[in-house]
């Protein structure tokens, strides 16, 4: 029921919205929650496990009971918490976990067999016959279990992340935070002020109190417009602080545009990474519970949450309203009501002693043992001394006293300490480094006291920061004493719930320990209280205090679960913001990546560059016909590629060479200038690295090249060797795989090719290296190979490199050669038995793949002392072989001895690459198998289950293609 | 997490590659027994309390970081460079 006069919504702004199909208005400004309650909607769900009526228990992100679906055109969020959601024109909203409509649910049949549902029901249940848990009992509780339900399609929303960085972080906007965001902002240190709700004030709102005499929206308006004024203070409302980190990090997430209909270029949400100098928990108390006997019905809420849809939202969730409550603070309740004309039936007050001296009657020493209402609250009973009364109520307002929000304290292992006066657990100082808790969080619970302490958490975080500290004095607020006395549950005959959302009574507390399920994380286990996505906020407390008392144990002793971030629920989306689809992986494109697309080219990642699988001719119809063709064409022509991706280090300095032959196994001070030497790299355990070429271009000038896997992972290596053992030699190096782009120009008319563009003949002998000039660009000409053919790679600054792909390809497809891709290439390699990161995988060692002898004897090296240790150079080793066959061959093949039963025990390696050769007219394959290179010419079987291939191969030398090297040195 | 790196100042983990123990740094003679290649390439302690490891500020300024800090309070209390003052040319034999 909406009332006059009160509530912060714009009353001038109606929306409207849908619930279950049904159209409902509403004003700007409200939340799901309190448009329903405004509409006289109570039941708004069922509960998780015995499909309960459910209504609104409270008015803000510790909501249990009142989650819904929120239907958008593709996206279907489930369990958002309808105290949460602000409404927007056109917003469907959906109750879930149900089955059937909302009224009639048929997994209510639960609430019925619920003796036999209690804790750990699962356990004692499902357990025979043993063949049930897959077929039957599995499915049906999958079917049960959950909450809301997703659409089962994309997510077409958009998520962002971002980093905040700040002197001081505010956590809450209540009195606390507003005096600590003030004093810090007036002190011009850089302040960011977090709030969850979209509005500031806190419970200044919600309880409509008074600041220095005035009404206290009014002291929350001119405090926030001081704050909006400054440069150096960020207001990030509707931004929920989810987690400490370390070093002063805090996650945050933003609701950015989930409140709107329309949301041009607004993300959903965004994930903060907040980084913060020091930080004050100004988070407040959550107001708790009473497991009283039937406690859970729709209508039955929080007396502070009462307080706030009256005084946010100007709506009463009731006509005849009852509380609860056991604090003198929650009488306010019941006297705001009264003023607001809506008639109070009764307060219950479990104090004996409390005041009984109200508007209303007032029952002390009494508590609640009953309510009626199936789907609504209708009617309590009371006790009172041995009598019990019958109270005609539709909505009982609880109080069982405050919890601090500690959580944020408690992230970084952090214990809070039981405080016996407040019946409740507050944080202990210095539990977060740099973070203090202040004001409800830390255990004040006067407005006044509140504004006090965010002062003074705010002037000793300006201390720490060293800046100056601006005088702001506090002003006058209500500074009652907190008068409690903890009322966790209330004996009677029906179900008293601790935790709504998992349906987790004190009996089912009581249960657990009884079956000695003790310990508070056993407990939690056990009866899967707190599991849920309140993470127990309304009932960690009730929960461990019933727990204390059924083991004899105190609270202190009893303990708390860990709290963990985050504080409220995350979607994994706004964590991945930017990650989905191309967003996963950063993309590297080729200077000549738009010539390779023109010319209709499938484009392959490898590693994050993208490499031209083949280039397609008219009549072509798999990929096969066209690197057949290609392989041909470089075996017989000429053929172009990009081979830039390839990682590039120019490495300078009267100690490059030293550098080079300890980080080379073979020796690279002994190259002469203007030739270019083949290299392995391995890792201190004598693993191979990386290979690759380096040149030596000056007297004290190199260019390494790595492969284009090992391009980052070799300079970080290099950097390690030289900044750990070498860091007072004479080099230095730099990547510069991006500022060149290079093109193998191989076959028998690459030179003809190359003469002919560059105007003057090509004599450079084999692994030789030249500048060349090509009209005004200085390039630099190598005469290396990957394919056996001569081969040449020319190289130019990147800015050149489309212009020279395109000459390059159009002189070769005049004399009748053309580009080749990564299939051609890598057909050529094979046949030449060049090796790749396919081969040298990172468990393969330099004898494995043949190349012992590269680790000169001559010199130390990086890895060399490993290599020889045993095990690593005999017989028993899987070796470097080539392998052939007549029919196709897959790479991840394992080979047996054609005899053996196919099974692990009888392995004798495995295929690493395969290709077909059109030069050779056969299946080539390179792999590792035991004791290879001394079993040459032998038969082996190559299997591979998963492709369903089944094959002969014969065992060879891996170089198939012109061993003696003619071809490469002509 | 942040690191202070010493040229670059404080920045987010994700700039920084991990890789182990500072032990890797006390690289033994060519000629040093296997054992004590074994315990270089392999054994490494688990401490609760202060340990230093090696990072890499990949996405900065490349330079390897000696870093020292507590696993039970995550406090980190010292980055140093690798190849800073005290490094030499130990390890590398001529």
């Amino acid at each position: 029921m909406r009332i006059d006069g009160k509530g912060i919504i714009d009353r001038t702004r109606p929306v409207s919205f849908r619930f279950d199909g049904r159209e409902y208005g509403g004003y700007k400004g409200d939340t799901l929650a309190s448009a329903l309650l405004a509409n006289d909607v109570r039941l708004v769900g069922r509960s998780f496990k015995y499909h309960r009526p459910r209504g609104i228990l409270t008015a803000g992100s510790e909501e249990p009971n009142a989650m819904v679906e929120i239907h958008g055109r593709t996206n279907q969020t489930p369990n958002v918490r309808a105290t949460v959601q602000e409404i927007f024109d056109g917003m469907d909203a959906r109750s879930q976990n149900r089955m059937g409509t909302l009224r009639h649910d048929l997994l209510a049949v639960n609430d019925y067999v619920s003796p036999f549902l209690s804790a750990g029901f699962y356990y004692k249940t499902f357990m025979w016959p043993r063949a049930f848990w897959e077929r039957v009992y599995e499915p049906i509780i999958r079917r049960a279990a959950g909450l809301g339900s997703l659409s089962g399609k994309h997510d077409d929303g958009s998520y962002e992340k971002a980093f905040a960085f700040c002197d001081l972080l505010v956590i809450g906007a209540g009195p606390t935070g507003l005096m600590a965001a003030l004093v810090a902002a007036r002190s011009g240190a850089d302040v960011i002020l977090a709030e969850e709700n979209p509005h500031l004030g806190g419970r200044l709102i919600d309880d409509a109190g008074q600041i220095d005499g005035e009404p206290a929206a009014l002291w929350v308006a001119r405090v926030e417009a001081e704050l909006r004024s400054l440069p150096n203070v960020r207001i990030m409302t509707r931004t929920a602080v989810t987690g400490a980190y370390d070093n002063g990090t805090f996650g945050a997430l933003e609701r950015v545009g989930l409140h709107k209909s329309a949301r041009p270029n607004l993300p959903r949400e965004c994930f903060w990474r907040i980084v913060a100098k020091r930080s004050v928990l100004a988070a407040g108390a959550l107001e708790r519970p009473i497991a009283f006997p039937m406690n859970d019905r729709p209508g039955i809420m929080m007396a502070s949450a009462v307080r706030s849809y009256m005084n946010r939202y100007g709506v009463v969730p009731g006509k005849r309203v009852t509380l609860f409550a056991n604090t003198d603070a929650a009488r306010d309740t019941a006297r705001q009501l009264i003023a607001a004309g809506v008639s109070v039936a009764a307060i219950i007050d479990p104090r004996a002693d409390a005041s009984s001296v109200e508007d209303c009657p007032v029952y002390t020493g009494a508590e609640v043992i009953d309510t009626r209402g199936r789907l609504g609250l209708r009617e309590i009973t009371i006790r009172q001394g041995g009598e019990e009364k019958r109270i005609e109520t539709d909505c009982l307002a609880m109080s069982g006293g405050w919890n601090p929000t500690i959580h944020l304290t408690c992230h970084m292992n952090g214990r809070p300490q039981w405080n016996e006066e407040l019946a409740a657990f507050v944080p202990v100082e210095g539990a977060v480094p740099g973070l203090s808790a202040a004001g409800a969080a830390n255990g004040t619970m006067s407005t006044h006291g509140a504004l006090a302490a965010g002062k003074a958490a705010a002037e000793a975080a300006l201390r720490h920061l060293e800046r100056n500290v601006a005088e702001v004095a506090v002003p006058g607020a209500e500074d009652a004493p907190y008068a409690v006395r903890a009322t966790w549950a209330v004996e009677g005959k029906g179900r008293a719930w601790l935790d709504f959302a998992n349906d987790v009574t004190v009996k089912d507390v009581r249960l657990a320990a009884h079956e000695n399920y003790a310990s508070v994380e056993h407990m939690k286990r056990y009866t899967t209280q707190g599991m849920a996505p309140d993470q127990g906020k309304n009932s960690n407390v009730g929960a461990l205090a019933v727990l204390a008392d059924a083991t004899g144990r105190g609270i202190p002793e009893t303990g708390t679960t860990t709290f963990r971030p985050p504080y409220v629920p995350v979607s994994i989306a706004s964590m991945g913001a930017g990650g989905r689809g191309m967003g996963f992986a950063p993309q590297r494109f080729l200077t000549s990546d738009q010539a390779s697309r023109d010319r209709g080219a499938p484009m392959v990642e490898a590693g994050l560059w993208y490499r031209p699988s083949y280039f397609p001719k008219p009549g072509e119809t798999t990929w096969k016909e066209a690197c057949d063709r290609e392989t041909t064409m470089v075996r017989t022509s000429v053929g172009v590629c990009d081979v830039s991706t390839l990682g590039k280090v120019d490495i300078q300095g009267k100690d490059a060479a030293r550098f080079l032959d300890f980080v080379y196994t073979n020796m690279f001070s002994t190259l002469g200038l203007g030739k270019v030497r083949y290299g392995l790299m391995l890792r201190e355990d004598g693993t191979v690295l990386d290979d690759g070429t380096t040149a030596r271009l000056g007297e004290n000038h190199y260019l390494m090249t790595t492969t284009t896997a090992g391009a980052g992972v070799v300079m970080r290596h290099l950097d390690f060797v030289q900044q750990a053992f070498c860091a007072d030699w004479d080099v230095r190096f730099i990547s510069v795989t991006e500022s060149w782009a290079q093109f193998a120009v191989a076959g028998p008319m690459a030179r003809q090719l190359l003469a002919g563009y560059l105007g003057q003949p090509v004599e450079l002998p084999f692994m030789g290296v030249a500048p060349v000039q090509i009209g005004d660009v200085q390039g630099r000409l190598f005469r290396i190979s990957f394919s056996g053919e001569e081969g040449y790679e020319i190289a130019v600054p990147t800015r050149y490199g489309e212009a020279l792909f395109r000459d390059l390809l159009a002189r070769a497809e005049t004399m009748g050669g053309g580009a080749y891709g990564m299939e051609a290439l890598n057909v050529l390699r094979i046949e030449k038995g060049f090796i790749t990161h396919a081969e040298i995988h990172g468990r393969t060692n330099a004898f494995d793949i043949g190349m012992v002898k590269m680790i000169s004897a001559k010199k130390d090296c990086i890895g060399k002392a490993a290599a020889q240790r045993p095990g690593l150079l005999g017989p028993e080793r899987e070796q470097l072989v080539g392998l052939r066959a007549a029919a196709p061959i897959t790479a991840g093949a394992h080979l047996f001895r054609p005899n053996d039963k196919v099974e692990l025990k009888n392995d004798q390696g495995y295929v690493t690459s395969v290709g077909y050769s059109p030069t050779l007219s056969a299946w080539l394959g390179m792999g590792f198998v035991v004791n290879g290179r001394a079993r040459h010419g032998e038969t082996i079987r190559l299997v591979d289950h998963l492709r369903g291939i089944d094959v002969l191969c014969e065992i060879c030398d891996p170089v198939f293609f012109d061993p003696e090297g003619g071809k490469l040195r002509a | 997490m942040r690191l202070t790196c010493p040229l670059c100042g404080s920045r987010d983990r994700r700039e920084f590659y991990y890789y182990g123990a500072d032990t890797y740094l006390n690289r033994p003679a060519p000629d040093a027994p296997m054992a004590a290649w074994d315990d270089y390439l392999h054994l490494r302690d688990n401490p609760a309390g202060v340990t230093r490891d090696l990072w890499y500020h990949e996405q900065g300024c490349a330079q390897w970081l000696k870093v020292t800090r507590n696993t039970v309070t995550h406090e980190i209390s010292a980055v140093e460079l690798v190849a800073g003052p005290a490094a030499g040319g130990k390890g590398a034999s001529e």
